[in-house]
């Protein structure tokens, strides 16, 4: 039935069975990835992607529906650097691995596969995935540096280099990397599944493309990206045309105590949206510059969590401009170092979308979310297994209120869909013991809809020497709270060393810290944004929340 | 010794089955001294108090409680309760510093764009409280159990109106100490409430699973339990005089006096016995690896059978944020079922779902005010259903009603005719069914062309063919009575109850004779409860497993083992062959560590003939005898085509027939696409032969 169509004026019924079957392939690429990866960063909290992308350019195809929202520009970005670099020479069986931030990254730990499709002996796309690496080497465990000055402190950067050669894995090139990265041990877990999936993927897209015809897949992948453009374009039109103005703080890159504005001028007009950073700090000595790469994925996640059902290909980007912004820490170039771009200055971008958005279309947006992925990391000796260990806690925090009710607590980071590690096996692993883990009363900023609650956790060192690191955000000004509402409460860390309490000096980062046996750490994340004029707020609710002690009624007090 | 013989169940041969479904309650009653050797019955199903419709079910039977051997029952008052959040008021007692975990969950959010989702806990904040103790990983207590602080929380709880506690610390899996004296202080000083340890639950570690499992039985317990005691009583009151069986969520049944207890192994038990009729039908007919297919108004089921037994998992989410991780039969519900919703989106492509109309409005075709076109709807649109069913429902519409709001809604926009339109809405729900089966299937390590595909639910059977041909499955099995194959679950199920126990140790360093005890204690426990069910059970026997890692992962691998005291080398060897069977990685590199024990101890009943159930009422003498009638129905191959309707009850066992064809039969109706070949078997099934793409 289905081989008798001809390449051209594919019916809409074939057109809908290819886009599901392309998303298909990449689901079981991301299912095949972390069922049997290694790293809980992948296998636990999702902490990557999977995709197939243009043989010519790169551009995305198709990528998985579980994959981390922040790859969702990048790796088209990343594979048609590696497309570039390759220049044609590619064989079946090849894999190329990269982590360099400046060509389509993000953060070093984001080590990208990408490998060549051949249909009978003819390259017809490329597959890539992209997986979080518990370690890449560099001055910090863990790799999130608060401090780092250039990209060689960040850790091991990997341009395009194959890593298998026609199916074989280059033994030479493992070492290489080996050597250079903490608990490399149980990396060669990670580097096969990650490998795996790609095979995966291949053979999926073998019998479909078997079934349907090159041709006809073919055609449909264009169709697609003209129809996808289309939807999103329909979803554009109805903002009124006009300039819209945000901004976004982030409380410093780390090295120079003071902040960095992100200032957004978001044009409408017609069916197209243009957004303009020019505005913005320019860039910054430590860490928290942000590629480009990452900088177009954070506007385009934002407008995905704000129309979630529009499907992800290079043409639903089409409609969305972002102008190159040049000179500003959101366009950084090498040796500029680039590690908290991901997973914080990305989210301040999206918070940035929010907000503009907010007053384009007040009543379909919601309050700005905690926005931090609230990166801990504390890495020693273990003087009982004599190993060193890193341990690596992220955390939720509120999210903001919105028109249907009040922001949930403790959400994950806006560009990720991570769960945070049980409390019960990050005490079998590591040598430190929660004293509290806690919802932050109070935290939720005030509104008609309030904002979700953030997190209140302690953890003392229970034996040794550590050194603990903070990259997280919003210490300095809470997420914004949107027509009327209050803002949330703010990112705080403070540090119990030898009985006296100390705060990081930028508040929300600081790297290296030394504590010994005994010492301990309180963090508390942010609370979401108010939605709303507090003294709209429902009495019903008010009390309730006065009943589950979320509020204390002095609190409640100042909301009327 | 006689007395209890006496007393015990199961030996006879009147055996009744009933399940509560969301619409119907189903009933069969198997009696050889009835005509036919069965009766059914479907009676609507009493929302409030599912002993109605049970009750009701029965009468309409026209069973006898009093000669009756067994009854075994499917309710899903505990799924229920918890999906619509009419549960106890349920206390927590916690270690101090952690009431919150219940609510702050692993930082997740419903979906995975979108930032406007909401949750809220089982137990509201105001009824979690902390006292103070602390036990670390390794089980070793760093902060004593505070007694009076425990006794101070029961009082305030009790105050508070609290019908039920729940009692969880931090790594109780390691040692459970504290929360067995906190349930025996409670117990103490509150003796007829009902409390929880997580430990007693799930001796699993993940504290917020653990918790989260252990709520959902406090907060479903005394609902249950209510239950049971109401309809004990009536079944006693119209002469039943042998144990109620009641069905759990891993397959198994259990006595009705003991369900309560572990009350939250009865969610989600319907789903349970749909496919434990599966596994013995498909078993006993020469099918031991089947994919289940059951499709309802808005979702459907899926689950995987292997060797005739279906795979037992512990990681169900009942909703978001709702993980119950107790030993359940592994069943996968996709989004998609009869009322789901077609519609043509912004960029002019065909969607089915995920919206459903559900049952109410419900598809166009019901007359309870949809209109929007359904998966239903395309159906009676080609004459697949019959359009004079029509006549049945609560306002008619008719079929050019539905006809029209097709047209406009999915054939004008696609420059489809009604008849492409509607079945193109089949042909794209097909697909995300099959594409969902697909991934259930791989993500799960198998291939679904090594299976057959075994269709029941009322809508099953209409799909079945077509889906099998998507995912290239050879054969599709149509069990007798496809509308009933949950009651059927009930009756072929065993006595079954499931143990684990958290090991958590690398393999060089483990412990085999710990391994070894704890495997013969959990045998020893099971065959203590099951001697005190009274219920004739033919044999006991024990089904092993071992949940591994390697050494720095986070997911498990579950490998079935053979006896109670595997070696070292046995648990090393399984655990690399399941890993490459699974993932095709080979990882000699690292070492594979041990984390769960579970033993199911099932106390076999009297196999049931699978025969029985497709009765023994007088057949046709060959296919052209069982054609009812003829309708048009539209295949995407023939166009509109004379279709025979045949009678299921009328066809004679081993003949075959060609598609097009219709079967129809009181609880559902089964289309046979053309180019495929269909037979009937001695079983009662009837079999689909899928022309495969």
């Amino acid at each position: 039935m289905t081989d008798s169509l001809a390449p051209t004026g594919l019916d809409p019924i074939t057109l809908a069975v290819i886009q599901s079957g392309l998303q298909q392939v990449c689901n079981e690429m991301d299912v095949a990835f972390s069922r049997a990866a290694f790293s809980p960063v992948i296998s636990e909290t999702y902490d990557r992607s999977d995709g197939i992308y243009h043989r010519d350019d790169g551009a995305l195809i198709a990528q998985g529906e579980d994959g981390l929202p922040v790859f969702v520009g990048t790796m088209q970005d990343c594979t048609g650097a590696v497309i570039a670099r390759a220049g044609g020479r590619v064989a079946p069986g090849d894999v190329f691995i990269v982590n360099d931030p400046y060509l389509g990254g993000t953060h070093l730990m984001d080590v990208k596969f990408v490998k060549p499709f051949f249909y009978k002996d003819e390259l017809f796309c490329w597959l890539a995935n992209t997986g979080h690496w518990p370690d890449i080497g560099g001055a910090v465990p863990g790799g999130f540096s608060a401090s780092a000055t250039e990209s060689e402190q960040e850790g091991l950067r990997l341009p395009p280099v194959k890593l298998y050669k026609s199916g074989v894995l280059d033994e030479e090139i493992l070492s290489i990397i080996l050597s250079n990265i903490r608990i490399a041990d149980q990396r060669i877990g990670d580097i096969k599944a990650q490998a795996a999936a790609l095979t995966v993927g291949e053979r999926r897209l073998t019998q479909m493309l078997d079934r349907y015809g090159r041709d006809t897949v073919d055609g449909a992948i264009t169709e697609l990206r003209a129809r996808a453009e289309q939807q999103m374009r329909a979803k554009i039109a109805p903002i009124p045309d006009g300039v819209y103005e945000s901004t976004a703080i982030v409380d410093s890159d780390g090295v120079v105590d003071a902040p960095l504005t992100i200032a957004l001028t978001m044009t409408k007009r017609g069916e197209a949206l243009v957004f303009d950073f020019s505005r913005s700090s320019p860039p910054c000595d430590g860490p928290m510059n942000s590629v480009i790469a990452t900088t177009k994925s954070s506007v385009y996640l934002a407008l995905k969590h704000i129309f979630p059902d529009v499907p992800i290909n290079a043409g639903t980007f089409a409609p969305l401009h972002v102008e190159p912004p040049e000179g500003t820490f959101l366009y950084a170039h090498y040796p500029r170092p680039v590690s908290g771009c991901a997973a914080e200055v990305s989210q301040r971008i999206a918070e940035a979308v929010f907000a503009a958005m907010t007053t384009a279309l007040p009543d379909q947006l919601f309050a700005a979310p905690a926005g931090t992925s609230g990166n801990f990391s504390l890495g020693g000796l273990d003087p009982k297994t004599g190993r060193p260990f890193v341990c690596y806690l992220i955390s939720g925090g509120g999210y903001g209120g919105h028109p249907g009710g009040d922001g949930l607590s403790n959400g994950c980071s806006t560009i990720g869909i991570s769960k945070t590690t049980p409390i019960e096996v990050v005490e079998q692993r590591y040598p430190i013991l929660y004293e509290e883990y806690a919802l932050r009363e109070g935290s939720g900023g005030a509104g008609e809809s309030r904002g979700g609650f953030g997190v209140r956790y302690k953890v003392r060192l229970r034996r040794g020497r550590a050194r603990a690191s903070f990259v997280m955000d919003h210490g300095r000004v809470g997420p914004q709270g949107a027509l009327g509402g209050a803002d949330g409460a703010c990112n705080t860390v403070s540090v119990e060393r030898g009985g006296e309490t100390y705060t990081p000096l930028h508040l929300s980062k600081e790297q290296g810290i030394p504590i010994t046996e005994g010492d301990a750490i309180t963090v508390e994340t942010p609370g979401g944004g108010g939605y709303g004029d507090p003294a709209k707020r429902s009495e019903t609710l008010k009390a309730r929340d006065l009943v589950r002690g979320y509020y204390t009624p002095a609190q409640l007090k100042g909301w009327s | 010794m006689n007395g209890t013989s006496e007393r015990k169940a199961g030996a006879g041969t009147r055996l009744v089955g009933v399940d509560v479904g969301g619409t119907f309650t189903d009933l069969i009653l198997l009696d050889p001294s009835v005509p036919g050797g069965l009766k059914l019955a479907k009676v609507p199903t009493t929302t409030d108090n599912q002993a109605g419709g049970v009750l009701a079910a029965l009468a309409a039977a026209g069973v006898d409680l009093a000669t009756l051997d067994q009854i075994v029952h499917g309710t899903t008052t505990t799924t229920n309760a918890l999906l619509e959040r009419k549960v106890a008021r349920v206390g927590l007692i916690t270690t101090k510093g952690f009431r919150d975990v219940l609510e702050l969950g692993r930082r997740t959010r419903p979906t995975s764009y979108g930032m406007t989702g909401s949750f809220e806990p089982l137990i509201s904040r105001e009824f979690r409280l902390e006292v103070a103790e602390r036990v670390d990983a390794d089980g070793e207590v760093l902060t004593p159990l505070d007694e009076d602080g425990v006794r101070s929380a029961v009082a305030d709880l009790r105050a508070r109106g609290c019908e039920a506690i729940v009692v969880h610390y931090l790594h109780s899996y390691a040692n459970p100490s504290h929360e067995r004296r906190t349930v025996e202080l409670t117990r103490e000083i509150w003796p007829e409430v009902d409390v929880t340890a997580g430990s007693a639950i799930l001796s699993e570690f993940r504290e917020y699973e653990r918790g989260t499992t252990a709520a959902v039985n406090a907060a479903v317990q005394p609902v249950l339990r209510r239950y049971l005691a109401r309809l004990t009583e009536a079944l006693a009151e119209r002469g039943y005089g042998r144990e109620l069986l009641v069905m759990q969520g891993n397959g198994g049944v259990i006595a009705a006096p003991l369900a309560h207890e572990k009350a939250v192994n009865t969610v989600m038990s319907g789903p349970a016995s749909g496919v434990m009729a599966a596994a013995t039908v498909g078993a006993r007919s020469g099918f031991p690896n089947v994919i289940t297919y059951d499709m309802g108004g808005t979702s459907s089921d899926v689950a995987l059978i292997r060797d005739g037994t279906p795979s037992i998992h512990a990681e169900l989410d009942l909703e978001y944020g709702m993980p119950i991780h107790v030993p359940m039969v592994d069943v996968h519900t996709i989004g998609a079922g009869g009322g789901s919703i077609a519609r043509v989106d912004e960029a002019g492509l065909l969607r089915v779902g995920p919206e459903s109309a559900g049952a109410s409005p419900g598809p166009i075709c019901y007359g309870r005010g949809g209109t929007e076109p359904t998966i239903t709807d395309a159906n009676l649109v080609l004459g697949r259903l019959d359009p004079n069913a029509l006549l049945a429902v609560d306002a008619p519409v008719t079929l050019a009603d539905v006809e029209a709001i097709i047209r406009d809604r999915i054939g004008t926009p696609l420059g489809l005719s009604v008849e492409e339109a509607a079945a193109a809405i089949l042909r794209i729900g097909n697909d995300k069914m099959a594409g969902a089966i697909r991934m259930v299937s791989l993500s799960r390590g198998h291939d679904p062309r090594d299976f057959a595909l075994f269709a029941f639910g009322g809508a099953g059977p209409l799909h079945a063919t077509s889906l099998a041909a998507e995912l290239s499955i050879p054969t599709v099995v149509i069990p007798a009575r496809p509308g009933i194959t949950n009651a059927i679950g009930c009756v072929v199920a065993d006595l079954r109850h499931d143990y684990v126990n958290t090991v958590n140790a690398p393999l060089p360093d483990l412990d085999m004779s710990q391994v070894h005890a704890l495997l013969a204690e959990q045998e020893a426990e099971g065959r203590r409860v099951i001697a005190g069910e009274a219920v004739e059970v033919d044999e006991v026997v024990c089904r092993r497993s071992v949940d591994m890692q390697f050494l720095g992962q986070s997911h498990i691998l579950s490998v079935a083992i053979e006896n109670a005291t595997p070696s070292r080398g046995d648990l090393a060897a399984l655990f690399q062959s399941a890993y490459w069977a699974r993932f095709a990685v080979d990882l000699p590199e690292i070492r594979p560590v041990v984390v769960n024990l579970h033993t199911a101890v099932l106390g076999r009943r009297k196999p049931v003939p699978i025969a029985a159930f497709a009765g023994t009422a007088e057949r046709a003498a060959d296919v052209a005898g069982a054609v009812e009638s003829r309708r048009r129905a539209w295949f995407p191959q023939t166009g509109w085509v004379e279709t025979p309707v045949l009678a299921r009850d009328r066809l004679p066992p081993e003949v075959g027939f060609q598609g097009p064809a219709i079967i129809s039969q009181f609880d559902a109706t089964t289309v046979i696409e053309p180019g495929q070949t269909a037979r009937t078997d001695f079983h009662g099934n009837l079999l689909v032969d899928v022309a495969l793409m």
